[in-house]
């Protein structure tokens, strides 16, 4: 096996994206995720590949669009308020069935927020984003290991579905250094068939239809055809000490490692509880979570949102189970205590509570 | 075995590229570890600091509350965390940068005169390895060979003096500490 | 306090909080020229600044004036809407060199070429400053970032762009100017120029523009004495201090 290096989230994903195929990339500066465009700056002109800072995150996602749609494998990475710009260019690519790697490392907002971690760009990202009926492919990873392993198979999955993926992680996620193991250069093919300069046929792309016969009605059906697909194919999911709990936690992300630890705290204290951990947040894994919800005593929702996850939530779960949220709002990060202490809690009381 | 690591002094010290050698360490001593920046705007007005976390399983949160073990270089940095450190944790100091040395009672405290040392041996650029060393000695954690042998993963353009200093370094912090 | 005479006196513009800038930076000394300004204008009460998204994002922390936080490059349009709904307000837009010229590209120049009667501070640092040093608009070719690990290249990067240089073909500006604050001696004189500029604006001339060349020590990887000198060096070959455009001349 080869050895762990200690690598920054941020430049593992870069790395990890590059041996997953990137060659181009365009952003534009934002903390948390600095280090993302330094170490392509660096990295790109050695593989051959292309950097470019951009003048602005709707130009980025736009110089994106350009180059995946000429078959390229190129991505953008941005934070909460850049990634708000990229929306109108994001309801574009997926209009147009054109792939595209996102990386998003959240931070508080809403507005300019703050710089700290924070996942309220949930919904955001789940549930479209711009304009238009159209779904992104979201990965939410835990792990710096995790983080570069979706960056990696990310180009796959796009090129494979003609649609954009989004990488959602947030400001610990970017900053941590964390042992972790790259995987190998992937060796990638010709473009594909429909792309830009490289197909036998004239190819266009686009999102207009107004011709009556090839009315935007049925491109939307072919979209929705796809998602469903997509739903039946991708549905990443971890469960972490579930058989026999009787309390369950439903968190993604930096929050769901920190509740492993709390998990395995109260497990010390007689507390049978377990963790859900949706991976794919878009498909969201429901059926999973159903199944996991349907005896339990009680699930508890931790988010460093208001509300954003559990609506989710409450969609897989159906009323199979009592559902309590514990919230932390404004670019804050949780702590093992405060879980293990709303959880003790509420086992005997009842109520909701979110954590400023 | 889990140890809440923090490193904090101001900008210019190598807090961050010593916690990052402290965190290199861990792992190849197989150990799980992170290693957490104070970033952005936070680094404005010259504070810095580091967390780095080293345990037996995966580390769950990589911000620290509540240090176990606080390495200390400067005066507002003391102020900082003195009051964050969990009961019984251990405080080093750099003796070089802070007067008042007086610590909570329940706080176990080393000291090392780090700055000085540093600039006795060359450079006060490697107060940050003066203070590895000292908190090698003082808790043992790591073994002053396992940092020694990562220094050239850490530093992979450092010139072989530069190294040889960072050794001299490591070994004056772990054999004058107070 | 009776009959002691004060020879320099903080305005009463300026908070009493202490800044975030790093020691040496140009934004401080900025600041005070212009709080220094609105007090001897009378202006305080009428004043409305938009800050910027960079470093001096704090800017309301430390000029004691209405202020409207914008988005990152959208101040002028942000100062348009504020002035063409309170005309007697004097509004003045304060922007870096990626907030004004990458981002805001497009209300740069636009507010620009309707001539609103607003004034914008342009402070040029050749670098993003807030976000830690990568390339702006106006990093010179050769310069080191975080983003140019090995120089600006011009054959991946393009140019510096110019500003005024930029402005001054469009027909509506009515004041445009690049100055610079590294010694008393310019920072007086630019002082006058911002005077002027806020001056036009209470007069009803339209839009003027007063660019500053400024440093960024930190992320220069300089002392601010060697900034200072790297400015009449380096800088100004580039971006020459001179007034571009003063209506009141025509
Ligand atoms: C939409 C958006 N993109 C990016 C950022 C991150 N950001 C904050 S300040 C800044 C650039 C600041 O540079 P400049 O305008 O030159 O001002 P300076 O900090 O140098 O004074 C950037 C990119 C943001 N806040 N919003």
């Amino acid at each position: 096996m080869k050895d762990k290096i200690l690598m920054k989230g941020n430049e593992a994903l870069a790395e990890a994206a590059i041996r997953g195929g990137c060659r181009y990339y365009f952003g534009y500066p934002i903390t948390p995720q600095n280090e993302v465009p330094a170490y392509m700056s660096k990295r790109l002109p050695e593989v051959g590949g292309v950097f470019i800072q951009a003048e602005s995150e709707t130009a980025s996602i736009n110089m994106v669009y350009g180059a995946c749609a000429s078959g390229a494998r190129a991505m953008t990475s941005s934070s909460s308020p850049g990634i708000s710009l990229m929306q109108e260019g994001i309801s574009y690519i997926a209009g147009s069935e054109v792939p595209a790697v996102i990386i998003n490392v959240m931070r508080g907002g809403p507005g300019l927020g703050n710089i700290s971690p924070s996942q309220a760009d949930y919904l955001q990202s789940v549930k479209g984003g711009g304009h238009g009926d159209y779904n992104v492919i979201i990965f939410a990873p835990s792990t710096v290991q995790e983080l570069a392993d979706y960056a990696y198979d990310s180009f796959d999955v796009a090129f494979k579905y003609r649609n954009p993926v989004m990488i959602l992680a947030d400001g610990v996620l970017g900053q941590i250094s964390e042992g972790v193991i790259l995987p190998e250069f992937k060796e990638i093919k010709d473009a594909p068939e429909w792309a830009l300069g490289k197909g036998k046929e004239r190819n266009i792309i686009r999102s207009l239809f107004l011709n009556p016969e090839d009315r935007l009605t049925t491109h939307n059906i072919h979209l929705q055809e796809k998602y469903r697909r997509i739903e039946k194919e991708i549905q990443y999911f971890e469960e972490y000490k579930c058989e026999d709990a009787e309390y369950l936690i439903v968190a993604y992300g930096t929050t769901s490692r920190i509740c492993k630890s709390a998990i395995d705290n109260m497990r010390n204290n007689g507390i049978k509880i377990g963790l859900f951990r949706p991976i794919s947040l878009w498909p969201f894994p429901y059926a999973k979570l159903k199944e996991n919800a349907a005896s339990k005593e009680t699930l508890f929702v931790v988010e460093m949102a208001y509300n954003q996850l559990e609506q989710d939530v409450r969609i897989g779960v159906e009323g199979a189970a009592p559902i309590e949220r514990l919230n932390k709002l404004g670019g804050s990060v949780f702590n093992e205590e405060e879980i293990i202490d709303f959880i003790s809690n509420s086992i005997t009381l009842k109520g909701n509570k979110y954590v400023g | 075995m889990l140890n809440k690591i923090v490193l904090a002094g101001f900008g210019g010290q190598g807090i961050i590229v010593a916690g990052k050698l402290l965190a290199i360490s861990a792992m190849n001593e197989k150990k799980e570890t992170t290693h957490y920046p104070s970033y952005g705007a936070e680094m404005r007005g010259g504070t810095c600091s580091c967390s780095v976390v080293v345990g037996d399983n995966l580390i769950a949160s990589p911000i620290i509350k509540n240090p176990d073990i606080a390495l200390i270089f400067n005066k507002p940095s003391k102020e900082k965390y003195e009051p964050l450190m969990r009961h019984g944790g251990i405080m080093i100091l750099n003796k070089s940068l802070i007067e008042d040395t007086n610590l909570r009672g329940d706080i176990k405290k080393y000291l090392i005169k780090a700055s000085e040392i540093a600039e006795q041996l060359g450079s006060v650029k490697s107060t940050n390895m003066v203070m590895l060393g000292a908190f090698v000695k003082a808790t043992s954690i790591i073994k002053l060979d396992a940092i020694i042998n990562s220094l050239t993963i850490a530093f992979p353009n450092a010139k072989e003096k530069a190294i040889e200093l960072n050794i001299r370094a490591l070994e004056a912090g772990y054999n004058n500490l107070e | 306090m009776s009959d002691k005479k004060y020879l320099y006196k903080k305005t009463a513009v300026l908070t009493d909080k202490s800044s975030h800038y790093c020691p040496g930076c140009s934004h401080g000394l900025v600041h005070k020229m212009l709080a220094e300004i609105i007090e001897e204008f009378g202006i305080q009460k009428k004043t409305i600044f938009v800050a910027p998204v960079g470093c001096a994002v704090l800017l309301y922390d430390y000029i004691d004036c209405d202020t409207l936080e914008a988005a990152h490059g959208r101040a002028p349009a942000s100062a348009t809407g504020i002035k063409r709904s309170n005309p007697d307000n004097v509004v003045i837009a304060y922007q870096g060199d990626g907030d004004l010229l990458a981002i805001g590209m497009a209300e740069t120049i636009h507010a620009a070429n309707r001539g609103e009667n607003i004034t914008v501070i342009f402070i040029n640092n050749a670098i993003y400053g807030m976000t830690g040093g990568q390339m702006a608009p106006t990093t010179l070719v050769g310069q080191k970032t975080l983003t140019t690990p090995l120089g600006r290249n011009p054959s991946n990067e393009g140019y510096p762009i110019g500003a005024c240089e930029l402005l001054n073909t469009l027909t509506a500006p009515y004041f445009i100017e690049r100055c610079k604050v590294n010694s008393s001696k310019t920072a007086i004189y630019t002082k006058k120029v911002l005077k002027k500029a806020i001056t036009n604006q209470m007069n009803n001339k339209g839009y003027s523009f007063v660019e500053i060349l400024s440093n960024c020590n930190t992320n220069w990887g300089m002392t601010p004495l060697d900034a200072n000198k790297w400015i009449d060096e380096n800088v100004e070959k580039i971006f020459p201090v001179k007034n571009f455009r003063d209506g009141d001349a025509k």
